[in-house]
């Protein structure tokens, strides 16, 4: 597994805390749900940075509340083809409007890279080590884009518009 | 016909060089089958039991004549010589080599085609009316609101890893041609009390091994918001749906399981959150699409000029196809014109690149260069002068595309089957070849009237089966092809899923089965025009339950 944040491959910062294990003092920590639903006040007095692993089966809504004091939360995805986590990580960004870290943990493989930054991820623990060197070519590969999200994208109907009052390019149609 | 843009190329070129490098990553062995299988399945490539199989996309069934010659190309160059066209406006090839697929597509994406979302758990190609544009019962040309999903569904950064496949299907005229109680997602466009133009939204419909029929969750949803809801319908479904058990998958399970009026309420909730944001509609977007709608330029005629009166009175073959294969167009003086893909004896849908050659030259001359395919696996060529009848008639009889029984009995509507699909219990196209050498007579056809017998090989009802008048269903009994029949379906505003008649019955019996069922039909009927569907309603399933099992 490698780490692959603003685009290169890093060192984790985050440490991952089990289900019943003591939470170290001065470190960043990535805890479970239940940990954090059940520990909050004590884990807000904490100086590092906290983090969450939120399944990909509890709505969002239910973190909601917690999010202001949270650094990262970290999404799942079980298998590649389970999609879930991408609706959660729109709903973190657009709705909730979180800034801080969102990392795509579990089944992340090179062709997903795309999908993911343009739903919200900014950090991703990346299954195979070719993938995560292959990032940037991966997110580049497409230069054009159909759906608004957050991700701060040029979306074909408003690069359109915009088009409208300048001189229109246009390849040769099928006829 | 609906031009592409540079932005509409540049996307499809850059898909096509992501999918070549998808294709050399799984040849070098980077990629594992597992892994592999996920990808191809987004662009449209299955394994089936001979070969690869390249579905492509008709969006909302339009296609230039130009675009139509792509398709014969590559069935010569990449393929056995033919496609085959599905129910849900795309083309098959069955032939194909993964090598060449990167090839293929690239030669596509150059006619503004492709394969995208043909398959996998995404939101699959959007269908619509195959009349869309020149039905004289519809509000509106539903394919520019198909054209704006379309971009939407594509390549979208958070539904391409559904639960299950999703289907979308948008009628825009009065009578349902394009089946929208049956997909996932129905909509129908109409003008409310108020005047305004807006869609009825349906969720939940579809066939399958659980068939249910759409409900409605949302009676009116104006233009603007018609992004935004859908949007918010498939975060629902993306985060509830099931994904532990593939054959409860699809979102008709999910509005079965918490009822539809629940499925509505959690639609709203997320709408409300959404329905402000980027993805309402401007109707200066709506109309940047609509204005890269090609329409022909139509001259001004009569209806019933004097060559057709005069051809309708020479020719008694004429006449019948005209009676048959002719539709009403909403301009005087044009006509729309079914090409039938059933002649006797042969597989439902399939096509030949020199008939496919032959139907793009006819479309040049006779059609504004445009064809539709339909949900029944037929062509038209929808812009026809009426004055241009006869003619197009007699190229049409030389290549063997003017047999007049389009939706009559031998319009049969079936899936690949046993010849060709992995997932098959049972062959489909040797019985629907059967059935229409049974139902041959064209006197007897048109007698009989709108009829429609659908064939699906396995319970996943590719054929929908459930929604034929007579429904064919193969199931597997001790190793060996039996089959299942249905009566009563059917797929219009009045959906209706099909009641089983009895105990299935082996290979040899089916085409005398429907040959029972028909004839009974015949006689029960009340008057002629009574539909088989009405008939069934009427008098239930006893009589031909009698006619059928006393005899075996
Ligand atoms: S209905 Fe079954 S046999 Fe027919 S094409 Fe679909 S999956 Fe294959």
């Amino acid at each position: 597994m490698r780490l692959v944040k603003g685009g290169r491959v890093v060192e984790d910062r985050f440490v991952r805390v089990l289900d019943e294990a003591p939470v170290p003092d001065g470190v960043p920590v990535i805890v479970p749900a239940a940990r954090l639903l059940a520990d909050a006040a004590e884990l807000v007095r904490r100086e590092a940075p906290t983090g969450v692993l939120w399944p990909n089966d509890r709505r969002i809504a239910e973190l909601a509340p917690h999010l202001d004091r949270l650094a990262l939360v970290a999404l799942v995805f079980p298998h590649f083809k389970d999609g879930r986590a991408y609706s959660q990580a729109r709903q973190l960004r657009e709705r909730y409007c979180f800034g801080g870290e969102l990392r795509a943990t579990g089944h992340v493989l090179r062709d997903q890279f795309l999908f993911m930054q343009r739903a919200g991820f900014d950090c991703f623990e990346v299954k195979k080590d070719a993938d995560a060197e292959a990032f940037i070519e991966a997110t580049r590969r497409f230069s054009v884009f159909y759906q608004p999200t957050a991700d701060g994208r040029t979306v074909a109907l408003r690069a359109r518009l915009a088009r409208a009052i300048a001189p229109r390019r246009e390849r040769a149609p099928a006829r | 016909m609906y031009r592409y843009d540079e932005f509409d190329q540049q996307l499809i070129d850059e898909r096509v060089a992501e999918f070549r490098d998808q294709v050399r990553r799984r040849l070098s062995g980077e990629l594992t089958e597992d892994e592999f299988k996920l990808l191809r399945l987004l662009n449209g490539v299955y394994l089936q039991l001979h070969a690869y199989m390249l579905r492509i996309a008709i969006p909302y069934g339009t296609l230039s004549s130009e675009q139509l010659r792509m398709l014969a190309h590559v069935a010569r160059r990449y393929d056995k010589n033919y496609g085959h066209f599905t129910t849900r406006q795309n083309i098959q090839f069955n032939w194909i080599k993964l090598e060449e697929i990167p090839d293929t597509i690239a030669d596509l994406a150059g006619a503004h085609l492709h394969a995208m979302q043909t398959s996998g758990n995404s939101i699959r190609n959007i269908t619509t009316d195959h009349w869309a544009g020149v039905a004289p019962d519809e509000i509106e040309d539903p394919r520019i609101w198909a054209e704006i999903l379309r971009q939407w569904s594509t390549l979208h950064p958070e539904f391409t890893f559904l639960p299950r496949k999703f289907k979308i299907a948008i009628t825009a005229a009065k009578h349902d041609r394009a089946a929208v109680k049956i997909h996932d997602i129905g909509l129908r466009l109409y003008r409310n009390g108020a005047g305004e133009v807006g869609f009825e939204v349906m969720v939940g419909g579809g066939l399958g091994r659980t068939p249910f029929v759409g409900k409605t969750i949302r009676p009116f949803l104006p233009k603007r918001d018609f992004l935004s809801y859908l949007e918010a319908i498939l975060r629902v479904y993306n985060q509830f749906g099931r994904r532990d058990n593939i054959y409860k998958a699809r979102i008709k399970i999910l509005v079965h399981e918490i009822g539809a009026e629940s499925f509505a309420k959690e639609v709203e909730a997320e709408w409300q959150s959404i329905k402000d944001g980027a993805l309402a509609l401007d109707p200066a977007v709506v109309e940047e699409i609509k204005s890269r709608f090609r329409y022909p330029v139509y001259e001004s005629l009569v209806d019933e000029p004097a060559e057709l009166k005069a051809a309708l009175k020479a020719e008694p073959r004429f006449k019948a196809w005209f009676n048959n294969s002719v539709s009403r167009h909403k301009r005087p003086g044009y006509a729309i014109v079914t090409l039938s893909l059933k002649p006797a004896g042969a597989p439902p849908g399939d096509c030949t690149a020199e008939q496919m050659d032959a139907i793009a030259d006819l479309a040049d001359r006779y059609s504004g260069s445009e064809i539709r395919v339909g949900h029944d696996q037929n062509l038209v060529l929808p812009h026809v002068r009426q004055r241009d009848l006869a003619a197009l008639w007699r190229a049409l009889d030389a290549i063997g595309l003017a047999t007049p029984n389009v939706g009559l009995v031998s319009d049969i509507i079936a899936c690949p089957g046993l010849d060709y699909c992995a997932l098959a219990n049972a062959r489909s196209i040797p019985v629907a070849q059967e059935l229409t050498k049974r139902f041959r007579d064209l006197g007897l056809a048109a007698d009989l009237g709108y009829l429609h017998i659908n064939i699906s090989g396995c319970i996943n009802a590719c054929g929908h089966h459930h929604v034929g008048d007579i429904g064919i269903l193969g199931v597997e009994k001790n190793g060996e092809e039996y089959y299942q029949l249905s009566l009563g379906g059917r797929a219009d505003e009045h959906a209706e899923l099909g009641a089983l008649l009895g105990p299935a019955m082996p290979y040899a019996e089916v085409a005398d089965s429907v040959e029972d069922v028909v004839a009974a039909y015949l006689e029960l009927r009340e008057r002629p025009a009574e539909l088989f569907a009405e008939t069934v309603k009427r008098i239930g399933l006893e009589p031909f339950k009698e006619r059928v099992y006393a005899a075996r």
